[in-house]
């Protein structure tokens, strides 16, 4: 399945060639915009490529004489089709600067190939913590890491779903297992039980076996939706009534779709924002662009948009100076104060994290969760 | 290494394996039947599982199933959704033969050619589906509310089990009678020990092969059925990994032999429940090929041996 993934992955960059070449136009210039419009997990990162998409259209709208123009590639989230496509945006020269990627393995496999064509990538959602400390200068996100969101789930359960018995759970990949070992870190002795399931497994009822020894009252999950609504489904059939707290690999419409009425009373954390929380007209514009609020990362979308527009804006024609642009930003977005620290991570003191709840099958925000 | 866990609920890890495994088994009886009469791996029969999955949602959605009808509606909603799996696997299991395997039969191709079209048509249904229905896992209702149906010695057994494993060795029996004891039985028997001869005695080798690729896809139509009343989901990948276990499941008990599906099928599944509560769940396909391996090593035709020509036992 994985080789036939590829060919319809290069199909679909295929007509990806550079249309304006150099253009002397004194303002403007030309986004890439990576991550897994299609696949398995697109339902994650479609609001954010949404968000981008309505920046752009609105950044045009208002200056008619500085026009900048987006173009999307699809890597269904998997690493290997992200490479390539990083190769070919780093030898067009028409572009000048990145939105992406847009989970944490892509990010990784392709920063090297960016860094060294000297463009600044803007990730609205790769959280997992190593990203920032490979050494790569050209890369910001607009979202808090794996590391204070999962300082914020320990928080959550202790204080909240007050748990004695967590049983964590990871699907053995980078984003899972890192934030799984941060939980685990975080709540010691608390923790009764673990267990590692894989990707495309089907059957869980040996980790069922698990949780029920452990007599666990809370089951942390690391990882995606295709793992975790059979494994959620199936432990509620069972029996298992332990209180169900995912991350924002789950924050994703799909999840409760799959597990169904199982999924009642789940929560995911994301450190990102409620739709409605968001500030200006963010929230009524993208409902009236798209029909549907924003979902995960729609405004974190926009936000990494803006600070690449505003920079073109500004003048900024160049790879180089968009790269120093964005390291040197500094004002308030819709999704939360948008300044990088040294590494290219959101200044910690402006990161937000909220717990989602599902109820009928769809998720409703919950509460912010304050970092202690 | 969880000793405590595994010996302390020895039997409950074993039905949970025997239940895991019937599965495996109705499946890997597609492949036996199919590879006893032709020599052949017919790598699609995992996408034929996979349509059988998706018939049994869409008939349950038409019918309305929504987890709270009463117990007539429930049975009728079984009987529809066996129905509909079965005729859907059935039909698909069909069409791959007459698209993938008749002509090249007639050309005489060699085996490695059959294996190429066989991996090519899976690819053709797995990804097609998943462009129509999502790559995402796909939730059903839920049929049957899971309850224990009896406790042995300490053993809870639940309902949605007992009926796997029951209604599996049921068909498995059906299955070994209508091959040992009727007239299209022998028949396929014939074909498997010496076409040559089999044609020249009067025996339509075509029809021979379509009937068992039909009886591969009925059953993983009702295994599909099973599935669906078990674990409620489905994708368009279920088939790949849950088919090369049966495969693998197949080939443990001996491939071409009947019985020896159901073998190898059962002691995989439990050899993988008991690796994953020993060590991770990860665990478990590392568990289920070490002992594929080992058994090979000393007993290169499968535990039970025999092909489908001369399996009477």
């Amino acid at each position: 399945m994985g080789l036939s993934a590829a060919l319809l992955g290069m199909a679909a960059c295929q007509d990806a060639g550079s249309d304006d070449t150099t253009d002397s136009a004194a303002c403007g210039g030309k986004i890439a915009i990576f991550g897994a419009f299609t696949g398995p997990n697109a339902g994650l990162v479609i609001p954010s490529l949404n968000g981008a998409k309505l920046a752009v259209k609105q950044f045009n709208a208002a200056n008619p004489d500085c026009k900048v123009t987006m173009q999307d590639f699809d890597t269904q989230g998997n690493a290997d089709q992200a490479t390539p496509i990083a190769n070919q945006v780093a030898q067009d020269q028409s572009f000048t600067s990145v939105i992406g990627g847009h989970f944490s393995g892509e990010s990784k496999a392709t920063m090297a190939t960016y860094d060294a064509a000297g463009l600044v990538m803007v990730s609205p959602s790769a959280t997992a913590a190593e990203l920032t400390t490979l050494g790569h200068k050209n890369f910001f996100r607009v979202v808090g890491n794996d590391d204070t969101q999962g300082e914020a789930a320990v928080t959550y359960i202790k204080n909240v779903l007050k748990g004695q018995k967590v049983f964590v759970i990871d699907d053995g990949q980078t984003y899972g297992v890192g934030i799984i070992d941060k939980v685990k870190a975080g709540l010691g002795a608390t923790v009764a039980g673990s267990d590692k399931v894989q990707t495309d497994q089907q059957n869980f009822d040996a980790t069922i076996s698990k949780i029920k020894s452990a007599k666990a009252d809370v089951i942390a999950y690391g990882g995606y939706t295709n793992e975790a609504a059979p494994l959620l489904k199936q432990a509620r059939a069972a029996g298992v009534t332990a209180k169900f707290l995912g991350f924002d690999g789950l924050y994703d419409p799909g999840f409760p779709k799959g597990a169904g009425a199982a999924a009642d009373g789940a929560v995911v954390t994301c450190p990102c924002l409620p739709a409605a929380e968001a500030g200006g007209t963010f929230s009524a514009d993208f409902t009236k662009e798209y029909g549907e609020a924003p979902g995960s990362y729609g405004a974190e979308g926009y936000d990494g948009a803006t600070i690449l527009l505003e920079g073109y804006k500004a003048g900024k024609k160049t790879r180089a100076e968009l790269q120093e642009w964005v390291r040197a930003y500094d004002k308030q977005g819709v999704s939360k104060y948008l300044k990088f620290a040294e590494n290219g991570d959101v200044d910690k003191s402006k990161v937000v994290i909220w717990s989602y709840d599902i109820t009928g099958g769809a998720f409703k925000a919950q509460q912010e969760i304050k970092l202690s | 290494m969880n000793f405590d866990e595994l010996f302390g609920h020895l039997g409950q890890h074993t039905v949970d394996g025997l239940a895991k495994g019937s599965i495996y088994a109705l499946v890997a009886l597609g492949y036996t039947l199919v590879y006893g009469v032709l020599k052949l791996i017919n790598f699609a029969h995992s996408e034929v599982f996979m349509i059988g999955t998706f018939a049994v949602l869409g008939v349950w959605n038409l019918l309305g199933a929504d987890g709270t009808q009463g117990v007539a509606m429930t049975l009728l909603l079984l009987a529809a959704g066996l129905l509909g799996g079965a005729l859907a696997s059935g039909a698909t299991a069909v069409a791959v033969e007459r698209v993938a395997y008749r002509r090249l039969r007639q050309l005489n191709a060699p085996p490695l050619i059959f294996l190429i079209t066989a991996i090519g048509i899976s690819m053709v249904l797995s990804e097609t589906f998943g462009i129509w229905q999502g790559r995402l896992v796909v939730g059903m209702p839920t049929l049957i509310k899971q309850k224990v149906a009896f406790t042995i010695f300490g053993t809870e057994v639940t309902n949605t089990q007992l009926i796997t494993i029951v209604a599996a060795l049921v068909m498995m029996f059906a299955l070994d009678q209508f091959i040992n004891r009727t007239r299209y039985g022998r028949g396929v028997r014939a074909v498997a020990q010496n076409p040559d001869a089999a044609a020249l005695m009067g025996v339509n080798k075509d029809r021979v092969i379509m009937l068992i690729f039909l009886l591969g896809g009925l059953l993983a139509g009702a295994a599909a059925l099973l599935y669906s009343v078990r674990y409620g989901n489905t994708r368009f990948n279920v088939g790949f990994l849950l088919g090369l276990k049966a495969f693998t499941a197949a080939v443990l008990g001996g491939i071409g032999n009947l019985r020896g599906a159901l073998l190898g099928g059962l002691l995989l599944g439990v050899v993988e429940v008991y690796a994953a509560t020993l060590t991770q769940s990860n665990w478990e396909d590392v568990a289920a090929f070490v002992v594929l391996v080992v058994v090979l090593l000393f007993r290169p035709t499968g535990l039970l041996g025999e092909s489908l020509g001369r399996a009477r036992a």
